[in-house]
C-alpha cells in the first residue's frame, strides 16, 4: 500500500501532545486516607509522563500502526485521540465519528445482559437507536453469539467478551476506528475471521489506528507505523523499515526478554 | 429503519466521492484544559443528543431489579409503605398515642417523596466509579451516568402515586385541584436530586469511602425533613430553620398541597424552587468540571 497522496484530507492531527496524569500510590484514595495524611503532611501521588511532544498526522483512508513495549504510552495516546483522556499539551483534532476498541472491551456492567451492554455501549457512543437496531443481527452474527445475547455478561467466557467487542467495533462503520491491543481475539478461527475482516476495513476508505504486538499483522495491514518509546516517537515511517529497527532494537537491549516477545507476536494471526 | 437512510455516508459501496461530504463531518478537538469548565453549550448539547443512553440505562437498571415483573412492582410500592408504617407506630409510641391530624397520609406521602430523592443519592454516588469499563472506553458526558439514576429513581416514584392516591381517600383526604401544586413541587426535588447525586458522584471518585458516610447523611437527612414531623410543629421564632435544608419546604409544600390538600405557602415553594436551581448549579458544575479527569482517576 503507497502512502497517500499529501493531499489527502487529514483524518487525526496531533500537535505536540503531552499528556502527564498522576495516580496514587495508594490503591484507591479514601476519606480517612486523606485526613490521615493530611496530618502527617505527606503527599502520594506520582506524577506520570505517559506521552511527551507527540505529533502526526494520519491522512483518511490510512492506517497506521504504533508499536512499542509495555507502558510505552500507547494506550494513552489512543484514548487520548478518543476523546477520553484529555491532553495536558498541544492539539488533538478529530475529524468524523471514531468508534473505540480499546483493551478493556465491550460491556460496562457485568450483570447486564449482552444485548444490553451492546444496545448501552452503542448509546453512549453516540449511535441512534435506529443504527443499533439495523447493525444489532449483523453484530451478533459476526460474533456468533446466538443464543448468548440475553444471557449477563458475567457467564461469559473472555473470548467471547472480545469477540463481541471487535463485532461492535467493525460493525458501526465509524470514520475512524481506534483498536488498541484487540487484533487476535477468540480461537483460531475467529482470529482469522477476524484479521481477514480488518483488511476488508484497511483496504476500504476507512481511517483506522492499530496498537498490537502482532508485528506480522502489522506489517501486513499499516500503512504507517510509529514506535513509541518512553512516551516519545523513536521512529516514524514505512512499516517494513520501522518494525526491523524495533525488532532489532528489542535484540540488543538486554534488559527485556524480546526473544520471548517476538515468538508470540510473530504466532499471532 | 432501513440502513440506506440512516447512514449513507457511511456506506463503503456508495458511489459518491468519499472526500465530499468532508465538511459535513463532525470535527473533534481535544485541548488541554486546567480545572475549568469545558464550553457549556457545547457540553449540554452533547448531553442532550445523547439522553437516550441515560433513558436506556435507566430503564435497564430498573428492569434488572426484578421490577420489570408485577411481582416486582409490588416490592417498589411495598417496601416505603412498610417502612412508613414502621415510623407510624414509633412516631405514635414516642407521642403516647397523641398525633396531628391526618399524619398518617402525610407521613406515607413524604416518605414517598424522600424516597425518591435518596433511592437516586445512592447508587448515583457509585454510578461513576461503577462504571469505569464505560467511562475508560467511551468518550460520552459523564453526567449521564448520575442522571440515569436519577431517572430510575423517578421511574420507582411512579407507581407509588396510585397508592397515596388510595391512602388519601381511604384516610378521608379530599383529593382536589390543590393536588396539581404537587407537580411543581415534583420537578423542584427532581432537581435537587439531580444536582446532589450529580456532587457525590463526581466526590466518590476522590474519596472511595464516601459509600460508607452516606448512609448516615441519609439518614440524618430523613430526620431533619419535615416527614415524621410536621413544619407547623416548629415554634414560630425557629422557622427560618426548615430553609437550612433544601429537602425541607419542597417536603412542607408537599405536604400542604398533597396530603393536607391546601395550596402550599409560596414562601416553601420559592424557597425550594432556589435550593433546587442552586443545588443543580452547584452540583452540575462540580461534576462537569471534574469529569474530565475521572478515565485517569478509576
Amino acid at each position: 500500500m503507497a502512502t497517500p497522496a499529501p493531499d489527502v484530507p487529514k483524518a487525526i492531527k496531533v500537535e505536540h501532545v503531552s499528556i502527564t496524569y498522576q495516580t496514587a500510590l495508594q490503591g484507591k484514595q479514601t476519606l480517612v486516607g486523606t485526613l490521615s495524611r493530611l496530618r502527617r503532611r505527606r503527599k502520594i501521588v506520582k506524577e506520570i509522563r505517559a506521552v511527551r511532544d507527540v505529533s502526526f498526522e494520519v491522512p483518511r483512508g490510512s492506517v497506521l500502526g504504533i508499536i512499542g513495549h509495555n507502558g510505552a504510552g500507547k494506550s494513552t495516546l489512543v484514548r487520548a485521540m478518543a476523546g477520553i483522556l484529555p491532553p495536558t499539551e498541544g492539539r488533538i483534532e478529530v475529524h468524523g465519528r471514531v468508534s473505540t476498541l480499546l483493551a478493556l472491551g465491550v460491556g460496562f456492567d457485568r450483570k447486564l445482559t449482552g444485548r444490553q451492554n451492546v444496545v448501552l455501549g452503542g448509546l453512549a457512543s453516540g449511535l441512534s437507536r435506529a443504527e443499533l437496531a439495523d447493525k444489532y443481527d449483523e453484530i451478533v452474527a459476526f460474533a456468533e453469539l446466538e443464543e448468548f445475547m440475553d444471557l449477563p455478561m458475567r457467564t461469559y467466557s473472555s473470548g467471547m467478551q472480545s469477540r463481541l467487542a471487535f463485532a461492535v467495533a467493525v460493525t458501526m462503520a465509524p470514520d475512524i476506528l481506534l483498536i488498541d491491543e484487540a487484533l487476535s481475539t477468540g480461537d483460531a478461527r475467529f482470529k482469522r475471521k477476524s484479521f481477514n475482516k480488518m483488511r476488508e476495513l484497511c483496504s476500504a476508505d476507512r481511517t483506522i489506528v492499530i496498537v498490537s504486538h502482532a508485528m506480522k499483522s502489522m506489517r501486513e495491514l499499516c500503512d504507517e507505523v510509529i514506535w513509541l518509546h518512553k512516551g516519545q516517537i523513536k521512529m516514524y515511517g514505512p512499516p517494513q523499515k520501522v518494525i526491523k529497527a524495533y525488532s532489532k532494537f528489542f535484540s540488543i537491549d538486554v534488559d527485556e526478554d524480546p526473544a520471548e516477545e517476538d515468538v508470540v507476536s510473530e504466532e499471532d494471526v | 429503519m432501513s440502513t440506506d437512510v440512516t447512514t449513507p455516508a457511511h456506506d463503503p459501496a456508495a458511489t459518491h466521492d468519499p472526500w465530499a461530504d468532508a465538511l459535513e463531518r463532525e470535527v473533534n478537538v481535544y485541548e488541554p484544559h486546567k480545572v475549568g469548565l469545558p464550553p457549556i453549550g457545547d457540553y449540554l448539547r452533547e448531553l442532550w443528543g445523547r439522553r437516550e443512553f441515560a433513558f436506556e440505562l435507566a430503564r435497564t437498571r430498573l428492569r434488572t431489579q426484578n421490577y420489570g415483573t408485577v411481582f416486582g412492582m409490588t416490592w417498589l410500592v411495598l417496601s416505603p409503605l412498610m417502612l412508613g408504617l414502621v415510623y407510624f407506630l414509633l412516631v405514635s409510641i414516642i407521642r403516647g398515642g397523641h398525633r396531628p391530624e391526618g399524619f398518617l397520609a402525610h407521613l406515607l406521602g413524604c416518605i414517598f417523596a424522600y424516597y425518591l430523592f435518596s433511592d437516586a443519592v445512592r447508587p448515583a454516588s457509585r454510578s461513576v466509579v461503577g462504571g469505569g469499563r464505560l467511562i475508560n472506553n467511551t468518550a460520552f458526558p459523564r453526567s449521564l451516568l448520575p442522571l440515569a439514576a436519577v431517572g430510575t429513581s423517578f421511574m420507582r416514584f411512579l407507581p407509588t402515586l396510585p397508592v397515596l392516591a388510595v391512602i388519601l381517600v381511604a384516610t378521608g383526604r379530599p383529593i382536589d385541584a390543590n393536588v396539581l401544586w404537587g407537580i411543581p413541587i415534583i420537578v423542584e426535588i427532581l432537581l435537587l436530586t439531580a444536582g446532589v447525586s450529580m456532587f457525590f458522584a463526581a466526590l466518590q471518585v476522590y474519596f472511595r469511602d464516601l459509600g460508607n458516610f452516606l448512609p448516615y447523611l441519609m439518614r440524618m437527612w430523613l430526620y431533619t425533613s419535615p416527614i415524621l414531623w410536621l413544619v407547623d410543629q416548629v415554634p414560630e421564632q425557629h422557622q427560618w430553620l426548615v430553609y437550612l435544608n433544601p429537602l425541607a419546604p419542597m417536603l412542607a409544600a408537599w405536604s400542604d398541597a398533597v396530603t393536607a390538600g391546601t395550596a402550599p405557602h409560596p414562601a416553601w415553594l420559592i424557597g425550594g424552587l432556589a435550593w433546587g436551581i442552586v443545588a443543580l448549579v452547584a452540583g452540575g458544575l462540580f461534576f462537569i468540571s471534574r469529569e474530565r479527569e475521572f478515565a485517569v482517576r478509576l
